[in-house]
């Protein structure tokens, strides 16, 4: 993974010293709240319900060990022993105080991290799939093609004060675990005609609550003029996206209010003027960041390891544990590790100090030293023989780290909701909670199969339910929470947005509708269709019919 | 207000003149866009220097070919979150040819300074009481920088391939 060097260190540790001077300042009352706003917000730090919220970048969901073990010791000795792991591959902190975290940043750069541009009307941090160098349909690691972004958005002088936040996502294989149609700009690395490597460059995708699926641009840009293009886009959207509101200042709006061919015409006019300047990140430097990512030593191993394919047949419980959580790994004898951060009853995506510690520690041992953090608020280990996955899920098991429920009906994105944020309408853990609970029957949950369920507190969207094959979004009405649900949503490659099924339910009757949609589909469903295919098969008619029908 | 240029306290001697004010006959002034379009012959064969105050929704393609032959041109940030203004200066800088007196008015805040010298602004009207101490910190808080932009500054990418082509 990639390694700072001392331009890197310096950099992180002014911005340290920077944000320490302006936390003084507003100790002392030298700022106000209104004017240290905007700086602590460059910072990621949130003043939400009952405290600050500090939000830490995991650049493109990649940790090492020894970052997983410091982000162990901040949630120990500043925050209440835990953190929660996003839907934009970062880590919050629900409970620093305002002095501490200085101190905090510090210690995060020490390992190699910040919490640059996780908030604030800026291009935040890169995401990227999180199968990352691992997966075997990928054409390319898309974390070279992030870490170059990174550090071109880094406090980018042009681009800072933008008209409202800026999220890019890379996916580097067809299979687009990286959501990228939902981001402001999506990139996919593809094959270009004669086979050479390039981007397809998506633009105005996002959630919230105008929800739109990110058009193409550009097909096909060949790698050289990356930022060239990115320069190009942003200037539009900095020029001509809305500022006269707040709620239509995102560039999916300005792609959809212009069209996507007028919008393609500026951009590719404005490239015209850059393309190939200094702008463009030089060959040279691509190939020093790439061969930080290089892929690790792998043993020569047959493609299948017969331990594990017995260890399988002798135990169900690791047999149901593999089948939920491992996925192919390009090299023999490997898999992909996923571990769930939704055990049943659980918040999604929090980790206590003592998990973090513990996965830090596996990864050591059997994952070549590497954590990936997803955008579906799980952990991933990428690079892990299937002679050891035994052992590791032993391990895991007795942290409470084996769940078996990957991408199934219990493995739940949530925003934080009403237990935390100033925005939210409605709670959305309790929800997430109880829909877990009615099923936490593990092998019931396997034959439902792939469904993914996707809640928010308030329009913003920040659970993605637009996107959610059921998606729960939680309304305030006359002071009441209720909670529409919406059907259908896909962020993948098939990305499409959720259909609203009906009127809304109460907080007491949504978890009982969550049910009677699963039972739906179960009765309509054909052999080996998920949840997806039998909706998108059957529509939202039988569906609606049944759920709103009287007993 | 303090205005500051190329890092020190500066005197002002432009007039910015009201879009209904008679144009002085001697002296530099500085007009609006709007007046400049009416005006623009006027304005030009007056033989005194001449600058123009751009509004945060005015790009920097409305001055386009006529920026070099400008003294000055403001650009304004009716509130520090109004970011256009940076796209504005680099364009008139890079683009356009200008070369004058870009100088930044409005909200313009000591943690804004940075970003705003590396998009090509030489002088900032600055809400602040020790304006150059704040400049000066303000600049000196970085030494790093990821990306080209208007300055000379020079990015960490070429600095690593000179380190690496002089060892």
């Amino acid at each position: 993974m990639y390694r700072y060097d001392e331009f890197d260190q310096t950099f992180v540790a002014q911005r340290v010293a920077q944000f320490r001077d302006q936390v003084a300042r507003r100790l002392v009352g030298e700022l106000t709240e209104d004017e240290f706003r905007p700086l602590r917000l460059m910072n990621g730090l949130y003043l939400q319900l009952h405290a600050y919220m500090l939000r830490v970048a995991v650049p493109y969901g990649t940790l090492s060990s020894r970052q997983m073990r410091k982000l162990a010791h901040i949630a120990r000795r500043y925050d209440k022993g835990y953190g929660h792991f996003t839907t934009r591959q970062n880590i919050q902190y629900n409970w620093p105080a305002l002095k501490d975290v200085p101190d905090i940043l510090m210690e995060l750069a020490e390992v190699e991290m910040h919490a640059l541009q996780t908030s604030g009307n800026c291009i935040r941090n890169v995401t990227a799939d999180q199968y990352s160098g691992a997966a075997a349909d990928e054409i390319e690691d898309p974390r070279i093609c992030a870490e170059v972004i990174r550090q071109w958005s880094s406090l980018h002088p042009e681009f800072s004060f933008l008209p409202r936040k800026f999220k890019v996502a890379v996916t580097g294989a067809p299979h687009d675990r990286a959501a990228v149609a939902v981001h402001d700009i999506g990139i996919r690395i593809v094959r270009g005609d004669d086979g050479e490597v390039g981007y397809a460059v998506l633009a105005g995708g996002g959630q919230g609550r105008t929800p739109m699926i990110g058009k193409t641009v550009r097909a096909f840009l060949p790698k050289p003029y990356l930022l060239s293009y990115l320069e190009a886009i942003l200037r539009v959207y900095n020029e001509f996206g809305r500022r006269d509101n707040m709620f239509k200042a995102r560039i999916k709006i300005l792609v959809h209010e212009v069209g996507i061919d007028e919008f393609r015409r500026r951009v590719e006019e404005e490239w015209e003027h850059i393309r190939g300047t200094a702008v463009e990140v030089p060959e040279e430097e691509v190939r020093r960041i790439a061969s930080y990512f290089a892929p690790p030593t792998f043993a020569r191993l047959p493609a299948v390891s017969e331990g594990f394919e017995r260890q399988q047949r002798t135990d169900a419980q690791f047999a149901l544990w593999a089948r939920a959580s491992l996925h192919p790994h390009k090299q023999p004898g490997y898999a992909i590790v996923n571990i769930s951060l939704k055990p049943i009853g659980g918040v999604p995506g929090d980790a206590t100090a003592e998990q973090m510690d513990i996965i830090a520690d596996l990864a050591e041992r059997y994952a070549f030293d590497e954590v990936r953090v997803t955008h579906e608020q799980n952990l991933t280990l990428p690079h892990v023989r299937q002679d050891d996955l035994y052992a590791l899920w032993q391990e895991l098991d007795a942290a409470g780290l084996a769940t078996a429920n990957i991408n199934t009906v219990t493995d739940i994105i949530a925003c934080p909701g009403l237990d935390y944020c100033n925005l939210a309408n409605a709670r959305a853990i309790p929800i997430a909670q109880k829909i877990s609970e009615r099923f936490g029957d593990i092998e019931q949950a396997h034959d439902i199969g792939e469904l993914k369920i996707k809640i928010s507190g308030c329009i913003n969207a920040c659970g993605h339910h637009h996107v959610g094959h059921i998606g729960i979004l939680g309304v305030d009405k006359k002071g009441v929470e209720f909670y529409q649900l919406t059907l259908g949503g896909d962020a993948t490659e098939t990305a499409a947005l959720g259909e609203l099924v009906g009127p809304a339910f109460g907080y007491d009757d949504v978890v009982d509708a969550v049910e009677k949609l699963v039972r739906i589909y179960l009765g309509l469903r054909q052999e080996n269709e998920r949840f997806l295919d039998t909706y998108r098969r059957v529509g939202l008619q039988p569906f609606k019919e049944k759920l709103y029908a009287a007993h | 207000m303090p205005l500051i240029r190329n890092g020190r306290l500066a005197d002002d001697p432009w007039t910015a003149l009201a879009d209904d004010a008679e144009l002085p006959p001697t002296g530099a002034v500085i007009v609006s866009l709007a007046r400049f379009r009416t005006e623009r012959e006027v304005l030009f064969n007056r033989g005194a220097p001449l600058g123009i105050r751009l509004k945060s929704s005015e790009l920097a393609s409305e001055i386009g070919a006529d920026a070099p032959r400008l003294d000055l041109i403001a650009i304004d940030f009716p509130v520090f979150r109004d970011g256009r203004g940076y796209s504005t200066a680099r364009l008139l800088r890079e683009r356009w040819g200008f070369a004058g007196e870009l100088r930044a008015v409005g909200n313009v805040l000591r943690d804004q300074l940075l970003f705003m010298d590396r998009c090509g602004f030489d002088a900032f009207e600055v809400e602040s009481p020790d304006a150059v101490a704040a400049w000066e910190k303000a600049l000196a808080e970085f030494s790093v920088f990821y990306q080209p932009a208007t300055d000379a500054r020079v990015p960490a990418r070429l600095q690593r391939l000179q380190r690496r082509a002089a060892s």
